[in-house]
């Protein structure tokens, strides 16, 4: 049996990002020129929520769009997607600052493909990036901008973050492998 | 896994599916300024066209082109078919330049069957003889489920050359499988043996035919077809066949219609028709862009790649 | 040289035997059908055990391409006559769409004396009915007959024009040749290349309709009531084509007609995924049509099983199934095809097999053979009834591999076969 082990629960999550609302907002000095950039499947939720909880505090909206990388993936050769989303981006993100909205970091691949996607769409002023779970192990010189937990894992553990509005719950896990039999 | 895409009859319908959603989600890419994803970068796609058709090509050339595939044109005219080569030792020899993907059109039907067979990279059918013709195809259903919302439960009525046509064997497997109720509409001349057989209804009336349709697909008459003597003449065909507003008049009245190209406007199609609100035939064009995206990301993804 | 078959299960229709028993061979003839074979052993005598094994005339097939001369790279005299004794036929009819076209008294003349050099199966030519095979001008049937011809033939150039057809028959008649035609309304099949049917429609292929066989099938059975000449109808493949010989016969013309294996053991099913190696002239046609051959064979309306052999090269099958020849081999699988088929079945016995693969062909075109009556050619066919095997084209002796039955459970191998006194094949006797 693979064992998991619950490391954040609606409540640190919430309270994560409502951190990560006010640092985006004190490092961007507000929410002026921003857009937030959710990657899909589950970074466009959280992007939407960021968003909600900037303008709780600062009383602007800001601008979410989701983003597909489906088409920019170096591993694409070897992992077939199948579950394939459609990038849009209500706005034009040339001279923006766009902040990148995704799960987990983990090889920093993801947000290397997602860079490269935003480029295609034009020239934001500046690109931060923003994780909720930043579990190591990084193949690329890429460092998150804000952090909602730093989470030591093993290669070969799983962290899976659940989302309410995809899953109905909100959580963070991470799994073991199997033991050896 | 989808590794050749020679006919929908052989194709599942959740990699069916799989390509329609796929395409739908592409088609954001080819509203942007700069139309270029990384995607198949030093990926060498070669379309093979044993038959001219400038739009075909065109279309898989740019969805490779956007994902930044290197793309290789051969036309018959300039290829060694002239010098009597056979087929497979045409493609073998394509094959030894290492190529990755190849895209042909043949008016044989089974040509792209009998390549697929002999070659160990993914190879799409754009139409093979009176065989099929796939991302025409699926091309068409995206263009009807972007109108419609769906495929289920629809009526598509398809007029014209049936027995000649791959346009309608393809749309036939696939808008079945996908649980749309598709009808034949054809002077008997025009269609094939045993037609029954088919999950297919058959009507050689135009206006039973089209009663309570949801979409009329118009097939392209040839000429030749008057050569041959299964039809008296052009006017009899558009009186009785072509598709024009009167014979809307028993259609849903959201029908909309579809033509895949090239029109014989006034034979098969009237031009009020064909510039008319229903008509979506230029969409068609847009949507076999992404659709043929959706078909090399697919071919040419996976470990299923040679 | 004497030869004693000893304890086979001699089965010869002519005769009406289908029992145990020893068969004696010397000076190239049958000598005896006896149960004692003992006082026929002296002197130097070979005797073949023969316990298990069923001995029949040498099969007889009305229908054969030998490609010889002009497509040898297809197939020749010496390698399908090899693969004819191999498949227990002892004797072949070889057709003469040839290059040159069998229809010269010296093409049929340098045809024999090269079956004489390298062949190892009785080989009878039959010519062509007009010059060159051309839809009119009829050949020199009289020099032909002289030279060796034992019939004349349109077969792959059927004859469109109902007058040549007359003129020719009436011509043949005169000269006690039977014609033999291959029936086919070209005006009806133009450009198909397989059945007109369900399979056809799928796969987006033009069809020949059964219908266009019939209505020659219809007109010859006419045409030879009419001139009073023999007509000998090849590969018939369509249910009403057998109706229509049927009625011709009971009309009393003077007709009789051959079917292949193919036409009752496949369907036109056989062609998807565009197999060019099931693609033949006439095309496989649907189960109701292999039914309705099947009841014709058994009620003497079919007289014969030919075989249609027309081998092909590789090269030539791969290809485009419109762009692929029409044909495929069956020298090699036929008898066990119809024994699977026919008798394992139990839709036949095994003297009617033998009956419709030897005697009657034989019968059609009175050549010799088809019967162990004393006195008559020692051509003798021994089968393993028991014996299972898998058809494995690459094992053939014919030059091609063209077979829809590749890699087929089949029932009933020849294992050896006599022409004339002379043993030319042996499988593991
Ligand atoms: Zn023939």
């Amino acid at each position: 049996m693979p064992t998991e082990v619950k490391v954040m629960d609606a409540h640190e999550m919430r309270r994560a990002l409502t951190r990560i609302a006010h640092e985006i907002l004190e490092r961007n000095k507000g929410a002026e020129n921003l857009v937030l950039v959710g990657i899909l499947r589950r970074g466009a939720p959280l992007a939407h929520r960021l968003s909600r909880l900037i303008e709780q505090i600062e009383g602007t909206a800001v601008p979410v769009g989701e983003l597909d990388i489906a088409l920019y993936r170096d591993d694409y050769r070897t992992h077939a997607v199948s579950d394939i989303g459609a990038t849009h981006i209500p706005v034009d993100i040339t001279d923006k600052k766009v902040v990148l909205v995704d799960e987990v970091i983990y090889t920093g691949r993801t947000v290397r493909a997602a860079i490269t996607a935003l480029m295609d769409l034009g020239r934001p002023a500046c690109v931060q990036l923003a994780v909720l779970i930043d579990r190591g192990h990084r193949e690329l010189p890429i460092r998150p901008d804000y952090v909602g937990k730093n989470l030591p894992t093993a290669r070969q553990e799983f962290v899976e973050v659940k989302l309410e509005e995809l899953h109905g719950e909100d959580s963070v896990c991470i799994r073991k492998p199997d033991e050896e039999r | 896994m989808l590794t050749d895409l020679i006919s929908l009859r052989e194709t599942e319908p959740t990699d069916i599916r799989r390509l329609l959603d796929t395409a739908q989600s592409f088609k954001e890419v080819l509203e942007r300024p700069v139309k270029k994803v990384p995607t198949l970068r030093g990926k060498q796609v070669v379309t093979l066209f044993y038959e001219a058709s400038t739009r075909t090509r065109v279309s898989f050339e740019n969805a490779a082109k956007i994902m930044s595939a290197d793309t290789t044109s051969v036309a018959a005219a300039s290829s060694s078919v002239q010098k009597g080569e056979s087929l497979l030792d045409t493609v073998r020899n394509l094959r030894a330049m290492r190529i990755d993907c190849l895209v042909m059109r043949h008016p044989q039907s089974g040509a792209a069957h009998l390549v697929a067979q002999a070659l160990d990279i993914p190879v799409v059918n754009a139409g093979d003889g009176m065989h099929e013709h796939p991302t025409q195809a699926l091309l068409d259903m995206l263009t009807i489920r972007q109108h419609k919302g769906r495929l289920e439960g629809l009526t598509v009525a398809i007029v014209g050359d049936i027995t000649h046509s791959r346009v309608a064997r393809s749309n036939l497997w696939g808008l079945s499988k996908m649980g749309a109720k598709v009808r034949f509409v054809a002077p008997a001349t025009l269609l094939p043996r045993d037609v029954h057989r088919l999950p297919v209804e058959v009507y050689t009336d135009l206006r039973k035919g089209m009663e309570g349709a949801d979409v009329v697909m118009a097939l392209r008459l040839q000429q030749e077809r008057m050569e041959r003597g299964l039809l008296p003449s052009l006017r009899e065909y558009s009186q009785r066949w072509g598709v024009n507003t009167k014979a809307l008049e028993v259609t849903k009245p959201d029908c909309i219609v579809m033509h895949p190209g090239p029109m014989n406007r006034g034979v098969e199609i009237s031009d009020d028709v064909a510039d008319s609100g229903r008509s979506v035939i230029l969409e068609q064009v847009t949507n076999g862009v992404a659709i043929r995206m959706a078909v090399l990301y697919h071919l040419l993804g996976g470990e299923a790649a040679g | 040289m004497r030869t004693i078959f000893r304890n086979a299960h001699v089965c010869d229709p002519s005769q009406g035997i289908d029992k145990r028993a020893d068969v004696v061979v010397d000076e190239g003839k049958v000598l005896a059908i006896t149960e004692h074979s003992t006082p026929y052993d002296v002197g130097s005598c070979e005797v073949i055990d023969c316990s298990g094994l069923v001995l029949t005339p040498g099969l007889v097939d009305l229908h054969v391409h030998l490609r010889e001369p002009g497509y040898e790279y297809k197939e020749d005299v010496q390698s399908g006559t090899a693969a004819a004794v191999a498949g227990g036929f002892s004797a072949v009819c070889c057709m003469p769409n040839t290059d040159p076209p069998l229809d010269e008294p010296s093409v049929i003349r340098g045809l024999l004396k090269r079956v004489e050099e390298v062949g190892v199966a009785r080989v009878y030519p039959v010519a062509a009915i007009t010059k060159g095979l051309q839809p009119e001008g009829l050949s020199e049937m009289a020099a032909l007959k002289e030279a060796g011809a034992v019939a004349v033939t349109d077969d792959a150039y059927p004859l469109q024009s109902a007058e040549v057809l007359r003129r020719g028959m009436e011509y043949a008649a005169q000269l006690g040749l039977t014609v033999m035609t291959h029936c086919e309304d070209k005006s009806l099949t133009r450009d198909g290349c397989m059945n007109e049917g369900f399979a056809a429609t799928v796969m987006g292929l033009r069809g020949m309709p059964s219908v266009a066989e019939e209505v020659q099938v219809a007109r010859n059975c006419l045409m030879s009531l009419y001139t009073g000449c023999r007509l000998h109808i090849l590969h018939v493949s369509t249910a009403g084509a057998v109706r229509i010989i049927r009625w011709a016969k009971e009309k009393g013309a003077p007709v009789t007609a051959e079917t292949c294996p193919h036409y009752f053991a496949l369907t036109d099913e056989a062609c998807m995924g565009y197999n060019t190696n099931a693609k033949m002239n006439p095309p496989l046609r649907t189960q109701e049509d292999c039914d309705a051959i099947i009841e014709g064979l058994l009620d003497g309306t079919i007289d014969a099983i030919a075989t249609d052999h027309a081998p092909h090269a590789t090269h030539e099958k791969a290809q485009e199934f419109a762009l692929a020849p029409f044909g495929i081999v069956g020298l090699e699988t036929a008898f066990a095809v119809s024994y699977t088929e026919l008798v394992s079945t139990g839709k036949m016995s095994l003297s009617q097999l033998v009956d419709r693969m030897s005697c009657q062909p034989a019968k059609v075109l009175a050549l010799p053979g088809g019967t162990l009556q004393p006195g008559s050619p020692a051509d003798i066919a021994l089968f393993d009834l028991h014996r299972g095997w898998t058809v494995r084209a690459g094992e053939f002796r014919s030059k091609s591999r063209n077979t829809p039955f590749e890699g087929w459970e089949l029932q009933g191998k020849p294992v050896l076969t006599m022409v004339g006194g002379r043993v030319v094949y042996r499988h593991g006797m």
